[in-house]
């Protein structure tokens, strides 16, 4: 009922299906800011397949990663988040927001009724 | 499959709300997510007939859905079929949802319990199957914080 952009959609759930990407973007959310290596830590994977989430994150635009010296730290970027958020929950806006108009209409109704005598 | 359950308190009789859910005249008034006007609402409410509505939404989109009336018992139970015929999702076009709405009378007035069952987008499939919506909600904070 709004206009999303579908194939963004696409890249970003395809990148919260995996477990790995989501736990890593949960701690990016309470952390604001973490470099690659603390990231790994928490894994039982090695870093390169740490890095091959991080490439898929980056892609879908859910992080940025900045390098200093040897050190890349990596930071969560909400955007297509919030957007995918707003697209699962267009329905329950659009029903909820229907339904407050509703009740406000029906209200409007039963006190004419009323005054009127029915 | 994912379902909606939606429950609203309306300080009028039920069947003041049953007549406002079901008729033209109500639909008008109340279908759609803003301010935007109902362009059309017609209804034909009995086991068999038919709505139709057509909505415009402030940012200029025209939406409109169709349904059936699968069960009316006034003022008590509404379940119809939803469909999207133009605007809506342009991966739900064609799908057939259900909206099953009951009232029940409390002192205030009607306790209204709205369900939309069968949203079977892919996408609402998968959400619901792979967790997604669970992953979502954890890092809503963070992303409503960031707004």
């Amino acid at each position: 009922m709004v206009k999303y952009r579908p194939a963004e959609l696409d890249r970003t759930f395809a990148a919260l299906v995996d477990q790995t990407r989501r736990a890593i973007l949960a701690r990016l959310a309470r952390e604001d800011r973490v470099t690659v290596s603390a990231l790994a830590t928490p894994f039982a994977i090695k870093l390169p397949a740490v890095m091959k989430h991080l490439d898929v994150l980056e892609d879908a635009g859910l992080i940025t990663r900045s390098k200093e010296g040897r050190t890349v730290t990596v930071r969560l970027r909400p955007d297509p988040m919030r957007d995918a958020l707003d697209w699962l929950r267009r329905y329950e806006r659009f029903w909820s927001r229907s339904l407050d108009r509703l009740a406000e209409y029906a209200e409007r109704e039963d006190a004419a009724a009323r005054r009127s005598g029915r | 499959m994912t379902s909606l359950t939606l429950v609203r308190r309306i300080r009028a009789r039920p069947a003041v709300v049953f007549q406002a859910l079901t008729s033209a005249e109500g639909m008008s008034q109340w279908l759609g997510p803003d301010a935007g006007p109902v362009l059309f609402a017609e209804s034909d409410a009995r086991v068999g007939g038919s709505f139709r509505v057509r909505f415009r939404m402030l940012d200029g989109t025209e939406h409109e859905s169709t349904g059936e009336y699968l069960e009316l018992v006034a003022p008590k139970r509404v379940v119809m079929s939803w469909q999207w015929t133009a605007g809506g999702d342009p991966d739900e076009r064609g799908e057939i949802s259900r909206v099953v709405i009951e009232l029940a009378p409390i002192e205030a007035g009607t306790e209204l319990t709205f369900t939309h069952e069968r949203l079977q987008t892919e996408a609402a499939r998968s959400s619901h199957e792979r967790g997604w919506i669970g992953a979502l909600d954890k890092l809503e904070r963070y992303v409503s914080a960031a707004t």
